[in-house]
């Protein structure tokens, strides 16, 4: 102890508890950017490297504003330009004559599918046809929604909703 | 409501550079203690200096492999404190002692049983299916300090220990996560019931009787630790968990209402009925009354000579390593808080009390961003369990409460304690994890999902 002098002793106090608040600053510094919310600086968009390196940080694609479909329009097929106005009420698609959409449609079954409502969306569901219903190019195996201007194809008919 | 936009950042070589930053303050307060004390510089200091360091690197390397994007700043608060804790009860060690390498032993279980934790417990959501297990666990875990066999008595006025081996453990802490498990498994499931059940009197809207069930059950339990153990802290402590819990799961303030209410009857009938409670009162109350500083057993010499001790640093401190902490009884356990108080000072004081403060809001921070509620709940109630033991110590130590047997967290003496809180930093880190990373879309349960065929 002797080879220390008093003033060195003193310094070092001082030194450490300057450290213990050296490091509460930072921590504090690095708390500060957790504390803005609702910035999108708040912790920085990811550059194309860390998206690279960490796939999950993409950004996800926008999502399209959601909007009532009020309307079903057939894009394609016999009944080209069809459209129908869309109510509360279920829709049958097929060649049956008590479809609500009767599709003169060689490809198509009797009761092919069914357009229903299920809160704000559109739901189609195959109805067991013969050659299937096509969800953007996907063919259905149970009830999905129906986004507005994704086609929907039965036999050589394609229907869309719109807005 | 505005949605944050934010892309969730991992950050851990933030977490990196603080923690070499807490690493210089937890050997800084060893060197210190060395360059005033006759042995400076041992080999015990470089062997402490040296496990410290590889054990702190070991878990961050652990965190940026299995939970990348946990909080960056728990880790290096929690190491700061215990490196400065381990000083502090290696420089008073007496020749012959060996309470710092014990400690350090600990310190290194803790974190390893810590990297345990983070490394299996890979969503805190499995915990809840363990809501009733955990109950039965703290149930067993509070009992067996009584059980004739394995308790190892009745040491210092309070029966809370047990005999493992060459070592004497405190279930009762590990008991704490335990029961912030079942509490926040039970009223993250439950929580309807209790809202919305019940009758209004007044401005406060009772719960029935049967949903206040449990919270009878938590003050029986705390009671009975009070009565059978004579360990006013634990009890304190877990009651002040359920009520914390609860509050924050309904939101209703009757239950602090009640709680308090309770507390202060259980308080009162205590001191009536128990000499050691009221012993405590009495000592908190005339601490510097001659008659009651002198009193053999449950007088408040240690107290009193705390703060002395505390008057004697000043603002500044003597220094780590000048103080006189040979005269406060359990200067090392119970009364660390006022050694610090009297090495580093007023600031240096007010520094260990930040670091806890900043450790507590990354826990509710964690809560705040957590998506489910069981996490909301536990985060909520594991922070709160360390605030409150912060806030018993340190209150007791400063003479603002009476002082009760509960250790501060990290600093203290006692492998059981600084287990229990590693465990629960481990938790906080899996907690954050999930709440500041990208959402997890998969389901909780990794069963193979069928194809739904619809014919």
């Amino acid at each position: 102890m002797s080879d220390i002098s008093e003033l060195t002793i003193t310094a070092l106090r001082f030194g450490f508890l300057l450290l213990l608040w050296v490091l509460i600053f930072s921590i504090v510094s690095t708390m500060r950017r957790d504390l803005v919310i609702g910035r999108k600086a708040a912790m920085g968009t990811p550059t194309a490297r860390e998206v690279r390196k960490h796939p999950e940080l993409a950004p996800a694609p926008p999502q399209p504003v959601k909007q009532q479909a009020h309307q079903l329009v057939v894009v394609e097929g016999p009944l080209k330009g069809t459209t129908l106005p869309l109510a509360a009420s279920p829709i049958l698609l097929g060649r049956a004559q008590e479809a609500t959409l009767v599709l003169e449609d060689d490809y198509a079954s009797g009761r092919h599918a069914r357009l229903f409502p299920q809160g704000s969306r559109w739901f189609i569901e195959d109805l067991g046809s013969t050659n299937g219903t096509y969800l953007a190019d996907q063919q259905l195996t149970r009830a999905l929604p129906v986004e507005l201007g994704v086609p929907v194809r039965i036999g050589k008919t394609v229907i869309e909703l719109r807005a | 409501m505005i949605l944050a936009i934010t892309t969730p950042k991992p950050r851990r070589n933030v977490e990196l550079v603080l923690l070499i930053l807490a690493l210089a303050v937890g050997i800084g307060a060893s060197a210190m203690v060395g360059l005033n004390s006759a042995a400076a510089f041992d080999s015990d200091f470089w062997f402490q200096s040296s496990l410290l360091i590889v054990a702190s690197f070991a878990f961050h390397m652990i965190l940026r492999f299995r939970a990348k994007y946990a909080d960056p700043i728990m880790l290096p608060i929690v190491v700061a404190l215990n490196g400065l804790g381990l000083a502090l009860i290696h420089r008073m060690d007496q020749p012959g002692e060996d309470t710092g390498n014990n400690q350090l032993r600990w310190t290194l279980l803790a974190m390893a049983v810590s990297i345990a934790v983070v490394w299996f417990v890979k969503d805190h959501r499995l915990l809840r299916r363990f809501t009733f297990i955990s109950l039965a666990a703290s149930a067993v875990l509070l009992v067996l300090p009584l059980v004739p066999g394995i308790s190892a008595g009745e040491v210092l006025g309070a029966s809370v220990w047990i005999r493992l081996g060459p070592m004497t453990f405190q279930p009762g802490e590990i008991a704490k996560i335990t029961l912030a498990i079942f509490f926040a498994g039970y009223l993250s499931s439950n929580r309807d019931l209790i809202l919305l059940a019940g009758r209004k009197i007044g401005p406060m809207q009772l719960p029935r009787f049967k949903d206040l069930g449990p919270m009878i059950t938590a003050w029986l339990v705390s009671i009975g630790i009070l009565v059978f153990q004579r360990d006013l802290g634990t009890s304190i402590l877990f009651f002040g968990l359920f009520i914390v819990i609860i509050y924050v799961a309904t939101s209703r303030i009757s239950w602090v209402v009640i709680g308090v209410a309770l507390i202060l009857g259980g308080g009162f009938l205590a001191s009536r009925f128990f000499s050691h409670v009221a012993f405590r009162l009495d000592s908190w109350w005339n601490a510097f009354t001659p008659e009651v500083f002198d009193r053999s057993p449950g007088g408040s010499g240690q107290i009193v000579q705390g703060l002395f001790g505390m008057a004697d640093g000043g603002l500044v401190g003597t220094g780590l390593g000048q103080g006189r902490p040979d005269l406060v009884p359990f200067a090392n356990s119970d009364m660390i808080v006022a050694l610090i108080g009297e090495e580093l000072g007023l600031i240096g004081l007010f520094a260990v009390v930040m670091l806890y403060m900043l450790l507590f809001t990354r826990g509710f921070r964690a809560a705040l961003g957590a998506r489910d509620a069981f996490g909301k709940l536990l985060a909520c109630g594991l922070s709160f369990a360390i605030a409150l033991q912060c806030f018993v110590v340190i209150g007791g130590v400063t003479r603002l409460i009476p002082l009760t047997g509960l250790t501060t967290p990290f600093l203290a003496a006692g492998g059981s304690s600084l287990l229990a809180n590693w465990i629960i930093v481990g938790l906080l880190l899996m907690i954050s994890n999930t709440a500041r990373g990208p959402v997890d879309t998969t389901p909780v349960t990794h069963a193979p999902t069928e194809a739904v065929q619809t014919s």
